[in-house]
């Protein structure tokens, strides 16, 4: 899903360009707090971790498989913040070194593959976690409903994009249709995959998960005790 | 989704020492998003343009020539557009507008000359980044970034990753082995869990290396920069050099312009 040059007019561009300038730059600033003076090397990490999981196939039922997009997913594993600067470090790789997402594109692609699919998924995940049971399966259950939403959303924004300053003149709606049909599906493979890694990182090192601290403050305060008992 | 992207970074640069390898990699960079701009500001539905984007190529494959970039790897490249050239192709049918009979089908007239324009600007600027990436080491396209006064945070963060991609990828790579030799099927059920189990496996590992190298950098000192060298000031001759292409191409935009 990576918009290559040419597909939306100067304007458009540009506007992406400048809201996702901005975004990273507050990103920036706001990751110090998720992360503090170790932001560089993890954030990098975690950014060849997305590069590399986006190259696995996995499979997605009925013999056909996808790949993650990984939006929601790491914006819960290591903080909206940082996720952002993981995705646009991802995509500026891919646009520099994979011609995968064109040069003048980049802000549009960091747009709708940082700020949006973060932003939505990270939202949703938020907003279901304060309404959900404060378990396992209510944490999981926020976290897939958030990758799902993260991946249509992000491509009715594309359309919406390719509408305001698309090159062609297009019938909306239908579009807006399809590809939102499509993405749908989609979306399913990205919320599976989604929420089985969640899973398993969740079950080796809960601590690691930053969209989980309110699920370890309990365990830590129950099962330390026991733990440490020298007598 | 769509196509998987990807495969090793340092697979991406080809060694070599022509004049293309020895500009500075931010001159690189500059004419390479300078040529992407000329690319895109071509008029979709001039007469001319088809002139337009031959002359692009031309120039574009002079250049690969010149850095001896093989065909098989440009072509190879272009497999990136493939979900897009899905999206143009459906262009033609779907755009409002008058319509033309192909071959008895009803086809929207700017629906073909949108997406054979689309499709024309995205292999045009994928085949430029490719030369790019192909004639310059990701270490130095990362001083080229910095050079261009990419946020020094950001810098760092970039510079982790591709040191580390290729790391992180091999251990995936492991993984999978490991899987096969132990008679993975990717095709039965439970699956995912596997492989999903192996991903988040994954990201722990490298999280943990991540704190690794955090510490390994504080004992030797790191206060939260990156000591760099001092600029080296790039003669007026290489400029000259690394805008040749989109120079070129803002030629042809012009003449197009002019005469069409």
């Amino acid at each position: 899903m990576h918009v290559p040059d040419g597909f939306l007019d100067a304007p458009t561009s540009a506007a992406t360009g400048v809201l996702a300038a901005g975004t990273v730059a507050l990103a920036l600033r706001k990751a110090r707090e998720e992360l503090d003076e170790r932001t560089a090397p993890l954030a990098g990490l975690t950014a060849a971790f997305v590069f590399a999981v986006q190259m696995m196939n996995f499979p997605v039922g009925a013999g056909t498989s996808g790949h993650l997009m990984g939006g929601a997913l790491t914006a819960v594993l290591v903080g909206p913040w940082t996720a952002v600067l993981c995705m646009t470090v991802v995509l500026l790789v891919q646009a520099v070194l994979f011609a995968d997402g064109g040069l003048t594109a980049l802000g549009t692609n960091v747009t709708l593959m940082g700020l949006v699919a973060v932003g939505v998924g990270y939202g949703l995940f938020r907003l279901l976690v304060a309404v959900l049971p404060r378990n396992r399966t209510g944490f999981l259950t926020a976290a897939g409903v958030g990758a799902f939403a993260s991946v249509p959303v992000a491509a009715l924004t594309f359309v919406l994009l390719f509408a305001a300053g698309g090159v062609a003149d297009i019938p909306v709606g239908t579009v807006a249709a399809t590809m939102g049909g499509i993405h749908v599906l989609i979306g399913l493979g990205e919320a599976a995959i989604t929420v089985v890694v969640l899973g398993a990182v969740l079950a080796a090192r809960p601590d690691l998960v930053h969209g989980a601290a309110h699920l370890r403050s309990a365990d830590a305060l129950l099962r330390r005790p026991e733990a440490v008992l020298p007598r | 989704m769509g196509a998987r992207h990807g495969g090793a970074l340092s697979a991406r640069y080809v060694a070599g020492t022509s004049p293309v390898h020895r500009l500075p990699p931010h001159v690189k960079l500059v004419a390479v998003l300078a040529y992407a701009l000329v690319v895109v500001a071509t008029p979709v539905h001039a007469g001319w343009a088809p002139w337009a984007y031959a002359g692009y190529l031309v120039a574009v494959l002079a250049v690969a020539a010149v850095a001896g970039v093989r065909p098989g790897r440009l072509a190879r490249s272009l497999v990136v557009e493939t979900p897009f050239v899905v999206f143009a192709l459906l262009l033609p049918f779907v755009t409002r507008g008058p319509r033309v009979e192909v071959a008895g089908l009803s086809l929207s007239e700017s629906g073909l000359q949108t997406g054979g324009a689309l499709l024309a600007k995205a292999t045009l600027s994928v085949l430029a980044a490719t030369v790019l990436a192909a004639t310059t080491e990701p270490r130095a396209l990362l001083r080229g970034l910095e050079r261009l006064r990419l946020p020094a945070a950001l810098v760092q963060i970039l510079g982790f990753m591709i040191r580390y991609v290729d790391v992180v990828g091999g251990e995936l790579h492991r993984m999978r082995v490991a899987r096969e030799s132990r008679a993975f099927d990717g095709r039965r059920r439970g699956a995912l869990r596997v492989v999903g189990a192996a991903a988040g496996a994954l990201f722990i590992r490298s999280y943990e290396r991540g704190e690794r190298v955090h510490l390994a950098m504080l004992s030797r000192g790191y206060t939260g920069r990156l000591p760099g060298g001092p600029a080296v000031a790039v003669p007026p001759r290489d400029w000259a050099t690394g805008l040749t292409l989109p120079l070129a191409a803002a030629a042809v935009l012009a003449t197009g312009m002019l005469l069409g």
